[in-house]
């Protein structure tokens, strides 16, 4: 499982950004090709990403690049970032599997020989993305996340977005749900208001009791409130590693049931305390399952 | 031998990028560039050297570069060569290196 707390949004045609994209710590860096760039300057920022790909260190993030949409420039987009070795494309306003069928012919027709399969991030961003949302994820195995984008969304809706978020709720439920049912990651949308730390920090502590695991991010000043919200905490460890040792504990006792402190740990539990304990391990917060 | 067909530019001036122009020269004028700097002491003929080898490695001659550079690093260079090169009508035999 790829570690996806954050995943930081850097304007395509600006260099200086894009050098700097990696200093950041975000899990995933997004080069941006579609909402961040002009239309006029589509051409020169596809070079930059291409030459940015090749040349910049990003350290530990993953390389994203959202592309822009499959009625647009997409085609040129794939052609040109996919034999640059991005980890992943992010495509926004997906509305079938079918959609996602065509994005995964156009980045086969161009990869190079022995090259690390390109994944694909779908973002789901209008009332029609949301409703095909499992079949999108269940479309290809190179989706790895939904992710939602309000923002568009809520527009299709006819609907204000709104600090609380109530507007939206059916549409992250949907996702997460669809995400959880193929077996794959689910991306929040991202807070837009950079400097609303104390709203943000409500935004995705709501996310992450919801079921997502992880959130968009539009600033890098957002990167450290995301991971300390998905960051396991240390009593979460503690519980987890208390079920993990509970379970081991009836499996040598020959018993088909493990409780702790008078409760009955069973699978959705023990299911529960091993993804906590993968995802510190992934963190360093742990060395091994105790 | 690759030519352009008419002048054509890419980049900004903002820190950390470079814009350049590109603009069809006469025949056999062989390859011609110009470059401002805030770093043409230091880094000038570096980036002379990163415009000359894109450009040849693209076969094209006859041709005047004029680069304003903002500190850009050299993957940005070559990417805004390349954008300029491409909009003057460059067909391109590397797209992207």
């Amino acid at each position: 499982m790829d570690l996806r707390r954050s995943m930081l949004f850097i304007p395509g045609n600006n260099p200086g950004m894009l050098q700097n994209g990696g200093v950041f710590g975000a899990d995933s860096v997004i080069l941006d090709l579609e909402d961040a760039v002009a239309p006029m300057e589509k051409d020169a920022a596809r070079f930059l990403i291409a030459h940015a790909l090749q040349t910049v260190d990003y350290g530990t993030s993953e390389k994203v690049v959202r592309i822009n949409p499959l009625d647009t420039f997409a085609a040129e987009d794939i052609k040109a970032i996919v034999p640059c070795c991005p980890d992943a494309i992010l495509v926004p306003k997906v509305e079938s599997a079918a959609d996602i069928h065509q994005v995964v012919s156009m980045i086969a027709a161009v990869e190079k020989p022995g090259q690390t399969p390109v994944k694909i991030i779908a973002l789901l961003e209008t009332p029609c993305g949301i409703a095909e949302a499992y079949s999108i994820a269940k479309a290809d195995k190179r989706v790895v996340a939904l992710s939602l984008g309000a923002e568009d969304y809520t527009a299709g809706l006819g609907a204000m977005r709104t600090r609380e978020g109530n507007e939206i709720f059916t549409a992250r439920t949907l996702v997460i749900n669809a995400a959880a049912a193929a077996g794959i990651q689910s991306i929040d949308t991202p807070y837009t208001d950079a400097n609303d730390e104390k709203g943000l920090l409500a935004d995705t502590k709501l996310a992450k009791s919801l079921g997502f695991k992880g959130k968009l991010s539009i600033n890098p000043r957002q990167i450290d409130t995301i991971h300390n919200v998905f960051n396991p905490s240390m009593s979460d460890i503690d519980w987890a590693e208390q079920v993990i040792h509970a379970i081991r504990k009836a499996e040598a006792e020959g018993s088909g049931v493990a409780s702790l402190n008078g409760k009955m740990v069973d699978l959705p539990i023990v299911n529960r305390a091993e993804r906590i304990l993968h995802l510190a391990r992934l963190l360093g917060l742990i060395e091994e399952v105790k | 031998m690759a030519s352009i067909s008419k002048t054509a530019q890419a980049g900004t001036l903002e820190s950390s990028d470079v814009m350049i122009t590109v603009t069809p020269g006469a025949k056999d004028s062989g390859i011609v560039i110009e470059v401002e700097s805030i770093v043409l002491a230091q880094y000038g003929e570096d980036i002379k050297a990163i415009l000359l080898s894109t450009v040849q490695k693209q076969d094209i001659t006859d041709i005047y570069i004029k680069a304003v550079d903002r500190g850009a690093l050299d993957c940005t260079i070559c990417a805004r060569l390349l954008a300029a090169l491409s909009r003057a009508g460059a067909v391109l035999k590397e797209e992207m290196l």
